[in-house]
Formats: C-alpha cells, structure tokens, sequence
C-alpha cells in the first residue's frame, strides 16, 4: 500500500474557447520498481501508478501506460485544447488499485 | 533572461565594464509570477570590512535551475513541504497533541519564525536552531520522540515553517545574549580545516563568484534552507551543508546539531540579514 500519495494539478481557471491551455501534474508516489531487494536479500514488490489518463467534458485529452522505471512523484506537462467551459478529470490508478481523482473546473474568458 | 541583454546595453550606455562570467547573474527572482525577493542587498554593518554587497546562492545558478524556484508547481521541495503539513497534523506523543493542538495552522502561527532563527531561549538561556525549538516542542509539550537532526521528517517541518516567512528578510540578531555564540561561530568561519586548509571565507568570501572546478561559488548564504538539491533529489538541512563543506576540506566535521555548528548556523545567518527568506529553495 502506497502511503502519502497526494495528486497535485495546475490547471488555468478560464481560457478563451479554443485555446490550448497548459496543463501541469503531479502525483506524489514511491513509485517502488519491484526490481529492488531489501536487507534480508527478499524482492520488494512493485507499487507504482501504472496509468494516468485526463479527460475534458468525457473526452479523452491524455491516456498514459506507465511502467516500473518511472521516478518517484511522476510529472507530466502537456497541453489542452479548450473548446468550451467544462471540467477537466485528472485519474491515477494505482498497482494497489487505488484511484486518486483530481478534478478542475475551466471557465470561458 | 532578458534582464543580461538590458544589462549589457546599459553596460555600454554608462562605459562601466561588462560583467564577466564569474560575477552572480542579474536576473531577477520572482515567485509564481508575483512575488519579488531580495536576492542582492547591501552587507549588514558586521561585514563592512570585507562584502559590499550579499547575495543569494539562486543568482550564482543556472537559469534551468532558477526557473524551478520561481513557480511553486515546479519546486521539487513542496512536496516535502506537503508532507510536513501532514507530520504538523498528526497526533503524537503521551500528551495526544499535535503541532495543530497549539500552534492552529502554519500560516497564522509560523509567520516570520524562520527569518529570526537561530534565536536566543530566555527559558533555556541557549540560542536554539529551529530545529532544536521543534524537538524541544515535541518532548515537552508533546511527550513525543523528537527527530533525529538531519531526519527527512525534521527537514519537512523545517521546509513547512520556513515557507510561511518566504520573502521576508532574514534578521537574526548579533549582540545580546547571542554575541558570544555569535564570536564562537566567526570564529569557526574563519578557522582552516581539513588537510586542504581551507575555511568557509577562503571560498565563499574571498573566492565567491569563481569556479571551484565545475561549481560557481556562491557566497554560502543561507536564507534559502531547507534546499532541494538535484544532486541528491531531497531537501538538505543547513547543519547537513556545512557538514558536506567540511567534509570537502577533508577534515573531521562536526555533527549535526553540535554546538559548533549551531554557533556557525547563527553567524552564517547574520551574514545573510537582509537577503528574503526562500525556503524551500532549489540548487544544484
């Protein structure tokens, strides 16, 4: 079980309709890589965020598979067009099965 | 940035000589795209002899580091902040408190305390390092374990307080009940060590602004500690800086939290009144 995971997004309040918006996360997470032994010489198992997707209004704006090399607290920056006020959907899912939800509202300038 | 290709005009307007590459950088640090912080003043009345002017370690650093101090997001050191904020709400201790139970949110009771410290106790007649006055608040008040010195969960609460007095000058106080730590960590300062022979001043008051092979030598302020090093990927404490510095000189150090380095803290931070504040700060 992961432990002090926290998702973070820097997400513009408003834009113009059909700008492209800069969109920043963060997701703090051990992102342990199950390749790593401990003392007693035994595998620590693997926990890590294995996919990361945002949507806008239902539509997919990015959908990421991620994999063990990946460092901790994993950061992506990318960006969005904005066709309209909506909310965008942040989603972590976890190896635990955990999901970390972050949502942000854009409005139209 | 912008503010070279301005200096360098204005550089040629008033004949006074360009830069070179070893001065501090003339950008400007501004955080979130709001706040402005003193990152160059005039030296405070004690260094008049040798420094005319003090700056902070962020003007001596690349651009691509600078520009991650300059927004919250992408500061690597908040996260460890965050996890402060965690640690100031988490009930511990015989007593069932937590930093919460007295001091309500950082935000209203933090403000300021890191710019004053190291600061002389009346209570404990002793000049107390922020970190001492959190292990002292944690045994006391809260019947608690303290943290060990240099712990990442002592180095997360120091980052959490630090950040309520961002922008704020550092002003800790030289005479009074401090003069004599005070003396003690000048002298320190300014005594070599190590096979190498070198002090503090050797590098960062005589030599700042030079390479030390592939490091540009800042003046060693620290006004921005906690500091989120690339090197190592973690926030770095003060005591653990000085204890790396002396290291370098090859020499025995002392340890963190030691008297020594407590004196030093004191004096190294008088060196830097004036400068903001910028804990969490970003280095390489």
């Amino acid at each position: 079980m992961a432990e002090g995971v926290k998702p973070r997004v820097k997400a513009p309040s408003s834009a113009a309709a059909g700008e492209a918006v800069v969109l920043k996360t963060l997701i703090s997470h051990q992102m342990e890589s199950g390749q790593r032994k401990n003392a007693d010489g035994t595998a620590i198992p693997r926990s890590i965020i294995n996919r990361f997707t945002c949507e806008f209004n239902g539509t997919s704006v990015i959908d990421i598979k991620m994999e063990p090399a990946i460092s901790t607290n994993p950061y992506f920056e990318f960006e969005a067009v904005i066709p309209e006020a909506g909310d965008l959907k942040f989603t972590w899912y976890d190896d635990d099965g955990s999901v970390y939800e972050d949502v942000k509202s854009v409005a139209i300038a | 940035m912008k503010f070279k290709a301005m200096t360098a005009v204005a550089a040629l307007l008033l004949s006074v000589p360009a830069m070179t590459l070893a001065d501090p950088d003339e950008d400007a640090l501004v955080v979130n795209g709001e706040t402005e912080y003193v990152t160059e003043t005039s030296a405070p009345a004690h260094l008049s002899d040798v420094l005319d002017t003090i700056y902070s370690g962020w003007r001596f650093r690349e651009d691509e580091t600078q520009a991650l101090q300059m927004d919250d997001f992408d500061n690597p050191g908040m996260v460890f902040a965050d996890l402060g904020l965690d640690q100031w709400n988490k009930v511990e201790g015989e007593a069932e408190k937590s930093c919460a139970s007295c001091h309500g949110t950082p935000e209203e009771s933090m403000k300021g305390v890191r710019a004053v410290y190291p600061k002389w106790n009346e209570a404990a007649q002793e000049v107390r390092t922020l970190a001492m006055q959190v292990n002292d608040c944690r045994e006391t008040n809260m019947k608690a374990e303290p943290y060990k010195y240099t712990s990442t969960e002592m180095t997360n609460m120091e980052a959490l307080i630090s950040i309520q007095s961002r922008g704020m000058p550092v002003d800790v106080a030289v005479d009074g009940p401090v003069q004599a730590t005070w003396e003690a960590g000048k002298e320190i300062y300014y005594t070599r060590y190590g096979q190498l022979e070198l002090s503090c001043a050797n590098c960062h008051e005589q030599n700042y602004g030079n390479m030390i092979r592939a490091d540009h030598l800042s003046q060693g302020q620290i006004n921005g500690f906690p500091t989120y090093r690339l090197k190592n990927a973690k926030l770095n404490q003060t005591h653990d800086r000085f204890r790396g510095c002396i290291r370098d000189t090859r020499g025995h150090t002392f340890e963190a939290g030691s008297p020594e380095f407590v004196a030093l803290e004191l004096y190294v931070a008088s060196r830097g009144n004036g400068l903001s504040v910028e804990g969490p700060s970003v280095r390489n």
